[in-house]
């Protein structure tokens, strides 16, 4: 009976929800029992919330039965990325200089998430600041694979991703600044979804990169991130860049008869592209072509310098970012520091972990007297040229779409000495957030047993098409995202 | 780019971070290593390029100045280390008057 709750989509559990065949509570009951058997080998959450998630459950019931004010969310359970401040619970970037930190306040997505009724099941694991591809970078611990817990589960979101793979959650929150949603999504084989940059309201996110942070849902449907879309999308004025344009998903079920879809030659070629991936890929693109869609080849010819460029302005804004944990305002501190520049130094050693030192001072080098023209300007520079790379493609299709990562889950530790073989993780979607632009990772045929993702993106404010093309191939594939059995 | 042990103490210093015994020679190779290959980014033509620095044309967003509703000082301070009659507390970064 609890397997059956916790395997279903958010439009099932809604369904069950509003004709009363099970509660709010029952739900919770059931996601609750799931994570107690088990988290234990997961280690999705870095903390549960066991009471907020009560007390929201019982208020959904009320909610429900009263038949008033009912959100196609309320009473389904979510679990929030540890980068959302959320109020009343401890928020900590999964990192050690944080621990500690209650957030007096909820950033936007949270509030519009507990408004809309939502059960907040609990904090999810990640690379500390969200910096790494695999989960491994968490000030705590790392997360392991739904589908072979010898392996990593992608990242940096890879806790919210484990969570709804492995049915601990009907949905999460991640964040995506180089892939950080769309890869571990691949690696899970769940949708996960990140939107034009400025869609969604990054206010009360902890900022990593504040040019490349976006926010965005995993769910198990197409349908299911659109829910989740309508409700976190939109004007916030606590966010400057967060624009006001209506986000129109009507679409998103019309199929995919005669739309175009581009094929860009560089990400099929990419270094390191496993044979398993590049076979589920192109059975997915046959798929996509029986479903009506025209393929068409594509060149993003600057994506070699894409990861190059990311990895200085990547850093180079977290280095500004993350001036602000000093060991005064919150967190972490060194009691005993002879000044105030000691405090400094002893917190930031002690609180950091080893990625995001490499980060801030690779970022803290780029920007550094001397240094700002050849490389932080240089970078601008080309991502300007990847942006036109995009604009130029989008010329010729109405949506691109490749392999959402160039490999299947690795195994834990495998890359964790050589920080540049993590970052090629991220090769074919870090694109779309130099960019801005929508993108989208769904399920394909598993390769050895090991999820596969294909990456959908489309032009800046036409979230549609990239969520059109994922639903299209969902129903004509019938692959759908499964909750592991564990 | 290589980075020298001197190089990531300045960087080191600069980003506020303390580093461990060993850490000079732990970054400076590891860097080195990266920005060989950033330094890929010298072989495109950026000439006549303009830089990026966000890609949405939102611009200068304004609004009112007046005084709105924001936490109170109680709920701000809540999660410093060492506070003081509703301030935080830091170390003195000036020597008290010689005069």
């Amino acid at each position: 009976m609890s397997g059956a709750l916790t395997s279903l989509t958010i439009a099932q559990m809604h369904d069950r929800l509003t004709r009363r065949e099970v509660s709010a509570v029952e739900l919770l009951d059931a996601h609750e029992e799931r994570i107690d058997a088990v988290d234990g080998g997961i280690k999705a959450f870095l903390r549960l919330t066991p009471d907020l998630a009560r007390g929201q459950a019982e208020a959904a019931d009320r909610r429900l039965a009263a038949g008033d004010g009912v959100h196609a969310l309320t009473g389904i359970p979510l679990a929030i990325k540890d980068v959302f401040c959320t109020q009343g619970v401890e928020t900590t970037a999964g990192s050690r200089i944080l621990a500690g930190f209650i957030s007096p306040y909820d950033a936007t997505v949270v509030a519009r998430l507990r408004q809309a009724g939502a059960v907040f099941v609990g904090m999810t694991n990640c690379d500390e600041f969200a910096m790494g591809s695999s989960t491994e970078n968490s000030g705590y611990w790392p997360t392991h694979n739904p589908w072979d817990p010898t392996r990593v589960p992608g990242g940096s979101s890879g806790g919210s991703a484990a969570a709804v793979a492995a049915g601990m959650a009907a949905f999460a929150l991640g964040s995506d600044t180089g892939g950080s949603i769309r890869q571990p999504a691949a690696l899970t084989g769940t949708v996960g979804f990140k939107a034009t940059y400025g869609r969604v309201s990054r206010y009360g996110l902890i900022a990593f990169a504040s040019s490349l942070d976006h926010v965005g849902p995993f769910t198990r449907s197409v349908d299911d991130c659109a829910t989740v879309m309508a409700t976190i999308a939109g004007h916030d004025p606590l966010d400057a860049t967060c624009f006001d344009r209506p986000l129109d998903l009507d679409r998103v079920g019309a199929g995919i008869k005669g739309m175009r879809l581009g094929l860009p030659r560089e990400y099929f070629e990419v270094a390191g592209m496993e044979e398993g991936v590049q076979r589920s890929v192109g059975d997915a693109l046959e798929v996509l072509k029986e479903a009506g869609a025209e393929l068409v080849e594509v060149s993003l010819p600057h994506t070699d310098y894409g990861l190059a460029a990311y990895y200085i302005v990547a850093p180079a804004e977290c280095s500004s970012n993350l001036a602000r944990f000093d060991g005064v305002k919150y967190g972490l501190h060194d009691p005993g520091a002879e000044s105030l520049l000691a405090n400094y130094l002893n917190t930031r050693r002690e609180g950091f972990g080893p990625e995001v030192r490499r980060r801030l001072m690779l970022g803290t080098y780029a920007l550094s007297s001397g240094y700002y023209d050849a490389y932080y300007l240089k970078a601008m520079k080309v991502r300007t040229l990847i942006k036109r790379d995009f604009d130029e493609a989008f010329a010729r299709c109405d949506a691109i779409v490749s392999a959402t990562s160039p490999t299947v889950a690795f195994k834990i530790g495998e890359k964790t000495g050589d920080p540049y073989a993590m970052y090629l993780c991220d090769v074919l979607t870090l694109g779309a957030d130099l960019a801005g632009l929508p993108g989208l990772s769904v399920p394909t045929a598993a390769a050895g047993g090991l999820p596969v993702g294909l990456q959908v993106v489309s032009p800046q404010f036409r979230e549609d098409l990239a969520l059109q093309v994922g639903r299209a191939y969902e129903q004509a594939s019938g692959i759908t995202a499964e909750v592991a059995r564990l | 780019m290589t980075l020298t042990r001197d190089q990531v103490r300045h960087v080191a210093l600069l980003a506020r971070l303390g580093l461990k015994d060993g850490e000079e020679d732990f970054y400076a190779e590891q860097l080195s290593r990266i920005l060989e290959h950033i330094d890929r980014l010298s072989e495109v033509d950026t000439e006549a390029i303009p830089p990026t620095a966000q890609v949405v044309e939102v611009r200068n967003v304004m609004r009112d100045d007046e005084p709105r509703p924001s936490l109170p000082q109680e709920a701000a301070i809540a999660n410093a280390p060492e506070a003081d009659g509703g301030f935080l507390v830091v170390k003195p970064i000036q020597e008290s008057d010689p005069g």
